[in-house]
């Protein structure tokens, strides 16, 4: 057990400072917002969605409908949706672990187990579960400590919200430098800042995603590269 | 800096963490037996990643893109900033840092 300890200690060590960072960041803007360490830590706890986490300061600022609640967060998270796919398998059989790898599988969670390779000597599934636990304990450490330092001190924060902003355009501009493919991206602009004239700050989301996925599906053979081949190409 | 009352906190809480769970168990509740995934299933899943993150930044202006204020224009050029330095380092932590600290100075002098 103490390799996989200190293999998932060096694997996740990028995440180990990112989420510190970003934890914190939250929990400052958690603090801001007037909720104490107790807040944070049970919502780092149960919640465990780190952009997410940021978009539910704003609807507990706002006191959002538990509609709109639902309908943002199903948007906002949409994308893991998807990050299940690839791990139907290899999450089969852990048993009791199975529940929290699903509950805890974030993007940075996402990004480790499918790049991580465990060495001979350690169980793959024992892996994949420290970094899972290990990650989440940076997060809520984070957290706890961000909102316990906004409390403390005494100059203003402000602006610091800008993280959640920073932190989806750095993912944007990652997975445009994987996959150069600027129609969605445009598809995406254009759709919510359509959406957000037409109904507004608050109500703009769940129409937007069903106008992207229109789009998406409407010109697939624009967006799909020719060389996604699926045995149907004529040329080498 | 008024806390709404704590029940209306907690619900809201609740649902964050109801609503996330379901979108991280969808695929393993509904494709745990079946082994052909629906070819439709898996372009969204390629593609609608890099629509939503722009839907998301959109999101992050939701409140400033209509109106002409300096809060606008300072998101702007952080995010320029960020977009730069996050081309030329790929580096995260130096992107979201930097970006974060770049726009708290703007709010204070713009």
């Amino acid at each position: 057990m103490k390799k996989t300890l200190s293999v998932a200690l060096k694997a996740t060590l990028p995440v180990f400072f990112g989420y510190l960072v970003l934890g914190i960041a939250f929990g400052l803007l958690l603090s801001q917002a007037g909720y104490n360490a107790l807040w944070a830590f049970f919502i780092s706890v149960f919640v465990y969605a780190g952009s997410m986490q940021f978009v539910l300061v704003e609807l507990l600022r706002s006191a959002a409908s538990l509609l709109t609640t639902a309908i943002t967060t199903l948007s906002v998270n949409s994308r893991h949706i998807f990050y299940g796919l690839s791990f139907l398998d290899k999450f089969k059989n852990m048993g009791k672990r199975k529940f929290y790898m699903i509950f805890s599988l974030t993007d940075e969670t996402y990004s480790l187990l499918s790049s991580v390779k465990a060495p001979k000597d350690v169980s793959e599934k024992d892996l994949f579960f420290v970094i899972a636990l290990l990650n989440h304990l940076y997060w809520i450490f984070g957290s706890v400590v961000g909102n316990i330092a906004g409390n403390i001190i005494p100059f203003s924060t402000e602006g610091v919200e800008f993280s959640m902003t920073a932190l989806f355009v750095v993912i944007l501009v990652e997975q445009l430098l994987a996959k150069p493919n600027i129609l969605p991206v445009i598809f995406g602009f254009a759709s919510s800042i359509l959406c957000l004239l037409l109904f507004g700050a608050n109500h703009f989301i769940v129409p937007a995603m069903l106008l992207v996925i229109v789009l998406l599906f409407a010109f697939k053979t624009q967006i799909t590269p020719v060389t996604d081949c699926e045995g149907k190409n004529d040329h080498e | 800096m008024i806390m709404n009352s704590t029940v209306t906190s907690i619900l809201i809480i609740a649902v964050t963490a109801l609503v996330t769970f379901i979108t991280r168990a969808l695929p393993f509740v509904l494709f745990s037996n079946k082994r052909r995934l629906p070819k439709k299933l898996l372009y969204l899943g390629t593609y609608l990643p890099l629509a939503v993150m722009a839907v998301l930044v959109v999101y992050c202006f939701k409140d400033s893109l209509f109106t002409g204020t300096s809060i606008l224009l300072a998101q702007g050029l952080a995010v320029a900033a960020v977009v730069i330095l996050h081309v030329i380092k790929r580096n995260n932590l130096l992107s979201i840092g930097a970006g974060t600290i770049i726009y708290m100075i703007l709010i204070r002098i713009l």
